[in-house]
């Protein structure tokens, strides 16, 4: 009788403490599934977002070619015979043009059949033409057989994206064009080839003619003035900071600021870069320059702020035996630990590199969403950067540059990638831990 | 350490000796809708002479006109491009920094509401047009807050479809001149409306309940979005429309559908003209100026057979063309 209660109470006690332990690592693996689950959907929708962008940038990287008869007809192009290079150059190519297409496309004679027939190759053939006969004055009067590019519709067509199943209406290609560009393929006149001219041109308002160099230059200039700039003032700073600053309310206050800055929306470096070095120094629009100092004071909280770390991950113990051995602060500093904290500095300078890369808010402010046919030569000639070539191209409405504009995000995310391995490499090798 | 103050001194001097050299490029600001125009002759006018490619940036049209009338010298633009007339405050403010401006109009653009090929045809006036988008309609002598939900509420004879309007935002200046001609247009005729006040800028406001809804500057997004939803229809500029035509077709305004004719002969309501605006004073400081104006107003470019019309220019008449081009390349004066 005196038992039984007290066995009750055990065995109660023991089931709740078994009970409560079941759902204590219920919990953790419910708390593990809703991690796994969160990682699960960030990599799905990445692979989503990769999957779009690659899948409808990769026909970009191609391009269709097209074989012509193009006649090099004496009496437009050299009407003459005085074979001056001058002269030369401004033959009338298109009308050797025309005249090689109404060869080459029956119905070509009339003002539309004209249109349409120009309109199947690019508009760049007429440039071709005039450096073929400067690098050879001897063709001139003959006929050849050159493969030049198709314009963007041809090109679009060859790739699939028009449907020639659609009524004519409905279809930027004419059943004529239709028509001639099946002939072609017939006699196996078509081609599709590496789009070279993608990595060689900068922008042009013909899609098959446009190219991501002028911007990967424009991006490489200005990310040159961000690194000379923010990395040694950066790194100064933080140094000053972490080993030569006394800790006083002054430095608090410049520690909270600069963590601040880190935290300014972009679009305000830009009205300060426009403001103050556009309209007061009276820099130039759209150069690499404005661009790079305006990038180089947004990367320069996020330089100060790793270095700094990197500079407080080096043991005291060095500075100790330094200073022990009767090295000067400098000297301390400068022979041991800056050398000791350079992978971590590297790392973040790096990565605010990275950032500044995939920048467009502030270069909008101080003109560098522009459209710049030239490749940059130097720190002020005009140019844009690649994410704002993404940004011009999504805008354009030729259809073409739809898959050019992914391709521009595909290459722009291949430079980001490998800055950021890039990164993880050094600290992986240099890195050291106490 | 050395090298490093070496390299940001050289870094410095290349800037400050860069920058004192004379600009030899042209340089254009404004409209993003005469972008695609302006870019295409400055590509063409860089290739085709020996000057250096113009470089265009779009500002937008009051944004282009702030930096246009700023100042003589080459820190400022030289070209500005415009989506609709320079307005008289921006020509005083040019003016008083002693510019003085050539105004050329180089055609017109057509805005269209269209929606997917696999959706209703519709074919609206102006009026309905307004009812459908307007914040506040008259009704029963006061104004009320839209009430249509559907298409069919507004008049039987159209589709009993929701309204749904994708549109650009009030940055941009589509939407500037839809408010301005489509919207007012509508208000205009609308019976009964002037009495309760709406008349100019009170006709402007668009609906805020979620039946327009702002899709942001890019055109092309819009044009996908309509592909997805086709009971939605969207509103742009014509060239998107001429571009896409296997995708998205255009409604009619008033019995005229939108196409390249109709828009050339004035006949669809809903166009506007677009300009740019030549600074003088840089004629001759800035090389090659009248040289791409002269480029720009050439019948092979924008002719009726140009290649600006493969962009979506709507050309100016014959003889409108003729006299504006002589103006142009004349670099007649505009005053107002």
């Amino acid at each position: 009788m005196t038992d039984t209660p007290a066995n009750d109470v055990a065995a109660r006690a023991e089931d709740r403490s078994a009970a409560l332990v079941r759902k204590r690592y219920r919990a953790e693996r419910r708390f593990r599934m809703y991690g796994l689950a969160a990682i699960m959907a960030a990599l799905g929708m990445l692979t989503v977002l990769l999957f779009s962008i690659v899948s409808s940038g990769l026909p970009a990287f191609t391009t269709t070619q097209v074989a012509l008869n193009l006649t090099f007809d004496a009496g437009d192009i050299d009407p003459d015979g005085s074979t001056d290079p001058a002269k030369l150059a401004s033959g009338n190519y298109r009308g050797a043009l025309l005249k090689s297409l109404r060869a080459e496309f029956p119905g070509a004679e009339t003002r539309k059949g004209r249109r349409d027939a120009i309109n199947m190759i690019s508009n760049e053939v007429t440039f071709v033409m005039r450096d073929m006969v400067l690098a050879d004055p001897s063709i001139i009067g003959t006929t050849q057989r050159v493969w030049v590019k198709s314009s963007a519709d041809i090109d679009q067509l060859a790739k699939g994206s028009i449907d020639r199943a659609l009524p004519e209406s409905d279809r930027r290609v004419n059943n004529r064009q239709l028509g001639w560009f099946e002939k072609l393929e017939r006699e196996d006149r078509v081609k599709t080839t590496f789009n070279t001219t993608f990595f060689t041109t900068a922008d042009s308002r013909e899609p098959e003619q446009a190219g991501i160099l002028g911007a990967v230059v424009g991006s490489a200039l200005t990310l040159l003035i961000t690194l000379l700039l923010s990395f040694p003032v950066g790194v100064m700073s933080a140094v000053y900071l972490e080993e030569f600053a006394p800790k006083n309310r002054w430095t608090d206050v410049i520690e909270v600021n600069i963590n601040n800055l880190a935290a300014v929306p972009s679009i305000v470096f830009g009205l300060l870069g426009l403001a103050v070095f556009l309209n007061f120094f009276a820099l130039p629009r759209s150069a690499p320059v404005v661009g790079g100092m305006v990038l180089a004071l947004m990367t320069l909280p996020t330089i100060i702020i790793a270095s700094r770390a990197a500079l407080k991950a080096v043991p005291p113990s060095i500075r100790e035996a330094a200073l022990g051995m009767g090295a000067s602060r400098l000297q301390t500093v400068t022979h041991h630990v800056l050398p000791l904290a350079m992978p971590g500095i590297l790392t973040g300078t790096i990565i605010g590199m990275a950032q500044a890369l995939g920048e467009t808010a502030p270069l909008l402010m101080i003109g560098m969403v522009a459209f710049i046919v030239d490749i940059p030569q130097s720190f002020t000639d005009p140019a844009t950067v690649l994410p704002v070539q993404v940004f011009l191209w999504a805008d354009a409405p030729e259809r073409a540059f739809v898959e050019r504009t992914s391709a521009a995000i595909m290459v722009l995310l291949t430079f980001l990638i490998m800055m950021n391995l890039f990164a993880v490499l050094l600290r992986k090798k240099f890195e050291r831990r106490w | 350490m050395k090298i490093k103050t070496l390299t940001i001194a050289a870094a410095i001097s290349v800037a400050l000796v860069g920058s004192a050299e004379a600009r030899d490029q042209i340089r254009i600001v404004g409209s993003s809708t005469v972008f695609p125009f302006s870019t295409a002759v400055a590509e063409q006018f860089g290739k085709a002479s020996n000057f250096s490619t113009p470089v265009v940036e779009s500002t937008g049209t009051g944004g282009g006109m702030k930096l246009f009338c700023s100042g003589i010298g080459e820190d400022h633009p030289d070209v500005t491009n415009a989506s609709r007339r320079m307005k008289k405050s921006e020509f005083d403010n040019c003016t008083k920094n002693g510019i003085d401006i050539t105004e050329v109009k180089v055609g017109f653009d057509g805005i269209v509401l269209a929606n997917a090929k696999s959706g209703a045809d519709l074919d609206l006036t102006l009026e309905q047009l307004f009812l459908a988008l307007a914040k506040e309609v008259p009704q029963g002598g006061k104004l009320v807050a839209n009430p249509y939900t559907n298409w069919s509420e507004i008049d039987p004879s159209l589709p009993n479809l929701k309204i749904e309007v994708l549109g650009p935002p009030p940055t941009s200046g589509t939407r500037d001149a839809f408010v301005e001609i489509a919207m007012e247009g509508g208000c205009k005729t609308l019976a009964g409306a002037k009495e309760l006040g709406l008349a100019k800028k009170a006709c402007h406001a668009i609906r805020e309940d979620g039946v327009f809804v702002e899709a942001g500057e890019n055109d092309n997004l819009i044009v996908q979005k309509l592909e997805a939803n086709p009971d939605a229809f969207g509103i742009f500029g014509f060239s998107f429309l001429d571009q896409n035509s296997d995708k998205v077709k255009g409604a009619s305004i008033a019995g005229t559908a939108p196409e390249f004719e109709a828009i050339a002969a004035g006949d669809y309501p809903v166009s506007r003209s677009l300009y740019f605006y030549v600074k003088q004073q840089h004629v001759g400081v800035i090389p090659g100026i009248k040289e791409f104006v002269t480029a720009f107003t050439s019948d092979s470019a924008w002719g009726p057979d140009g290649y600006l019309v493969d962009k979506g220019l709507i050309p100016l008449p014959d003889a409108d063309r003729a006299a504006m081009s002589q103006q142009a390349q004349g670099l007649q004066s505009l005053s107002m």
